[in-house]
């Protein structure tokens, strides 16, 4: 395991409409959590390219959080179901490479849902620092 | 992965705000500001107090102007806060709108990590080159306008649609006005007398009501539902379906060639229909036939056939006569199409089913009666002609009391945690109204607090203190009923006496909470309005823009928004018909240009995407002999469903382009100091 000082990187790749707004609402509410998560703003998840993740992990990311809007709350009709199912796809080749697929997690956080927002990082930041450093973070040196 | 367009050398500018102490507070700034320096392109760093005063703004302009800047960066607040305003700034440096990113270093620092100011600001000087990557990548776009419909559309009409319509067609708009009941009116028309002015709630609204109808500006399309929307701001394709009245206006009598035919509104056809059923417009307590209207003043004053219960006798159709011919008991529901602007939502509420609450005995117990068949049974045009009885022997109720908060306010799950907002006052003047008309007769009010915040609402509550009201603060823990005489043991802690009580009554009246009404979740969905926890329509912002939605174009009026009495209904009604004219008065709109481009050197024409889009906005084209795909501007609404699956990297996502996002990634996992 690594040392108690390691902190992990993670990265969350997030829509505009509702996690985004989501993740802005606990802001308004100064619901406090763990800082270790950088934000990377997509108007939709469907946006999210298999590509993102795989060079997130490749860059020695230790963990990326997809997250949008609920199911049948998509801005856009439906982009989150098409995100979700390249999520599974994705995590099947994770496993592939030798890495394992808690790495990588899809969460569905609305734009009232500030409470959640605080829920999730906490969560994601738990999980990730105990599964530690990715194994592919010597691959990116 | 996409090549990169072709860009001169970035020359980045970074502005930090500290936002008071809001960002301060957390966030060394001078250190993310030193740090920016540091960044590949980053030729100025700067930081001001308030970013978004005009100075802030203009330091942007200036700095562009000087250091010949082709990207700027505002760590600050979020960009659905002041992205706007920071593309205005940078605009008026002379620099494309889109040249802007912003790093939120407040609601997704600061006030997240109040007491953690190293990491806080560790994340900020991240969160900078994060932007900083992007903003050197950047292109000029050029937003697309698109012309506006000169129409509107208001759904539901309750009093908040009814008055939104009125301010959109008096301003010269033509409005769809569509209710999916029968007539027009809402709750408000089952009210007897509104607070605090005691006005007959009839009497004020039937006039509306009228000129709802008769105004030629209003398209008025009751027992019609929303089916399906397609499109944006300025060209929403609305399909509606006209539900099957089985009954022909005069026009649609004349257009079928009956000249002077459809409903005259005599009601022949009700007295000899064979099939009863309960009225819900008097919730239940009285009946009506297959054939009816809701109460006398319905609008439009057209008959509806209950094709649920109809029997198919045809009595009706030979009352109607061959003259009017109004009756069509074949008639089938219509789809039809309309084109318009700009939409408002007034989707209003219903009642929670308080039985839920088994603890008070509602449909268990006779007597335990909800507010709204008060106001029925008060009320002189309703089922009992304004005579308050006892469901159980009709008698006339001298105890009665009145439970507030039954299912608001309630943390137990079963209720709903909200305020319903007017259950207090109209509790006030359910007990106004029983000491008027029934001599002797003591309204005992169960509150926890009482809510009389409005115009002159407090002192009403001081009147009805006068008037003899028992107040007793505490809430009701349960409802029993004595089998005998049906009267009801009223259970409570009084919290002011610190004792319980068991009061003995003869009614029992449940303030009961209010929810979003059934088709709300629905319909919200066919529009893309989201919705706050607790199923209400959710404002683009709960103070700067409570009429407002996150889809442009459709605006919120009345309680679909969030309880609210009338005064504030209509008031936010107005506001959201107000909001709704300026896009229809300006006669275009500018569309973010976050359009999809194909980039036909690297389309194989596989064709993947094309299923992919939920607007239909792609499809294949022949194009110098080779198959390549093609995306029609006015349909794409910019999701980057398309751009994140070609497996050729073919899709070129205008501001949220693959070379852009990997430079995100990139400069948060692998530096990018110099
Ligand atoms: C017992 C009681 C007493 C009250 N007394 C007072 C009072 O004295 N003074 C006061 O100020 N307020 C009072 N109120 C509050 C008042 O009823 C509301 O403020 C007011 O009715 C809100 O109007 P609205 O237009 O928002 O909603 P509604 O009146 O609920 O109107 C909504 C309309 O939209 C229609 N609709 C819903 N969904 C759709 C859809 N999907 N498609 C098409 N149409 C749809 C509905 O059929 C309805 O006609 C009282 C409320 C209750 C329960
Ligand atoms: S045909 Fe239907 S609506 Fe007409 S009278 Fe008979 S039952 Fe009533
Ligand atoms: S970005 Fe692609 S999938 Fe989304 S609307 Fe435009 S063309 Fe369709
Ligand atoms: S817009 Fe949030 S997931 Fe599509």
């Amino acid at each position: 395991m690594a040392d108690e000082n390691w902190k992990p990187k993670i990265i969350a790749i997030i829509c505009n409409w509702c996690s985004y707004a989501g993740a802005d609402l606990a802001g308004g509410a100064r619901i406090q959590y763990p800082p270790d998560i950088r934000a990377v703003r997509v108007m939709c998840t469907g946006r999210v390219d298999p590509l993102f993740i795989l060079k997130a992990f490749q860059d020695g990311a230790d963990g990326v959080l997809v997250s949008g809007c609920h199911f049948g709350d998509c801005h856009y009709l439906e982009g989150n179901y098409k995100a979700a199912k390249r999520m599974f796809l994705l995590k099947s080749v994770l496993k592939n490479i030798g890495l394992d697929d808690k790495r990588l997690r899809m969460t569905f956080v609305s734009a009232s849902e500030g409470a959640k927002w605080g829920h999730v990082m906490e969560d994601v930041v738990r999980t990730i620092t105990e599964l530690g450093p990715s194994p592919l973070k010597e691959l990116a040196r | 992965m996409a090549e990169v367009k072709k860009y001169e050398e970035p020359r980045i500018g970074v502005f930090v705000c500290h936002c008071g102490t809001n960002i301060a507070g957390s966030i060394n700034i001078k250190a993310v500001q030193e740090y920016a320096k540091t960044l590949p392109n980053v030729i100025i760093a700067d930081d001001y107090q308030y970013m978004c005063s005009t100075p802030g703004q203009n330091k942007i302009a200036e700095a562009i102007k000087e250091q010949k800047l082709t990207g700027i960066v505002v760590a600050a607040c979020s960009p659905r806060l002041h992205e706007p305003t920071f593309r205005n700034a940078t605009k008026e440096g002379g620099l494309n709108p889109f040249r802007f990113e912003m790093a939120n270093i407040r609601e997704q620092n600061s006030w997240v990590h109040m007491h953690q100011p190293e990491e806080a600001t560790a994340k900020a000087k991240d969160a900078v080159r994060i932007a900083v990557a992007k903003a050197s990548l950047l292109e000029d776009l050029i937003p697309k306008s698109v012309p506006v419909e000169k129409t509107a559309m208001v759904v539901g009409a309750g009093v908040g649609g009814m008055q939104a319509a009125l301010d959109l067609a008096s301003a010269g708009i033509k409005t769809y006005l569509v209710e999916k009941e029968p007539t027009i009116g809402g709750k408000m028309s089952q009210l007897d007398k509104t607070f605090p002015t005691l006005d007959c709630s009839q009497c004020i609204l039937t006039p509306k009501m009228v000129d709802v109808y008769r105004h030629e500006g209003i398209e008025l399309l009751t027992y019609t539902e929303v089916e399906a929307v397609e499109g944006y701001i300025g060209n929403f394709d609305v399909t509606l379906r006209k539900k099957a009245r089985g009954v022909l206006t005069p026009d649609e009598a004349t257009a079928r060639g009956i000249i002077g035919g459809g409903c005259t509104g005599c009601g022949d056809c009700t007295d000899v229909c064979p099939v009863i059923k309960p009225n819900p417009f008097e919730l239940g307590m009285a009946p009506r036939k297959a054939i009816y209207i809701y109460h006398p003043q319905v609008s439009p004053l057209i008959y509806t056939v209950d094709f649920d219960a109809c029997v198919k006798c045809g009595l009706c159709v030979e009352a109607c006569g061959e003259e009017r011919k109004a009756i069509d008991l074949d008639a089938k529901d219509e789809l039809m199409n309309v084109k318009v602007g700009t939409v408002v939502l007034a989707l209003g509420y219903d009642i929670f089913p308080i039985e839920k609450k088994f603890e008070w005995g509602y449909k268990h117990y006779d007597n335990v009666i909800t507010s709204l068949e008060f106001e029925r049974l008060i009320c002189a045009s309703g089922p009992t002609g304004g005579h308050l009885i006892r469901p159980s022997d009709g008698e006339t109720p001298k105890r009665i009391a009145f439970v507030l908060c039954a299912g608001s306010r309630d943390n137990t799950g079963v209720g709903k945690p909200y305020c319903s907002r007017f259950c207090c006052m109209y509790s006030l003047k359910h007990a106004h109204q029983i000491i008027e008309k029934i001599p002797g007769a003591i309204p005992y009010i169960f509150y926890m607090d009482i809510r009389s915040f409005g115009k002159m609402y407090e002192e009403f509550y001081y009147r009805i203190q006068d008037e003899g009201a028992k107040f007793i603060r505490g809430r009701v823990a349960n409802i029993l009923e004595d089998p005998v005489t049906k009267n009801l043991h009223v259970n409570a802690e009084d919290t002011l006496l610190g004792r319980p009580i068991d009061m003995e009554v003869d009614l029992v009246v449940l303030a009961a909470a209010v929810q979003p009404s059934a088709d709300t979740e629905k319909t919200r969905r066919l529009f893309g309005v989201s919705c706050s926890q607790d199923g209400w329509l959710l404002e683009a912002h709960p103070k700067l823009n409570p009429c407002g939605t996150t889809t442009a174009g459709v605006y919120l009026a009345g309680v679909c928004q969030g309880p609210k009495d009338i005064p504030d209904t209509v008031a936010q009604a107005e506001g959201a018909a107000s909001a709704a004219s300026i896009p229809i008065h300006r006669g275009e709109v500018e569309l973010e240009p976050y359009f999809a481009v194909c980039m036909e050197d690297k389309c194989a024409g596989c064709g993947l995407c094309v299923n992919l889009c939920p607007y239909q906005a792609l499809s294949l084209i022949e194009k110098d002999g080779r198959t390549v795909m093609h995306v029609t501007e006015a349909k794409c609404k910019g999701c980057g469903t398309c751009g994140g699956f070609c497996p050729g990297g073919a899709i070129w996502m205008q501001h949220f382009a693959t070379p852009q996002i990997v430079a995100q990634i990139d400069a948060f996992l692998l530096g990018g100091e110099q």
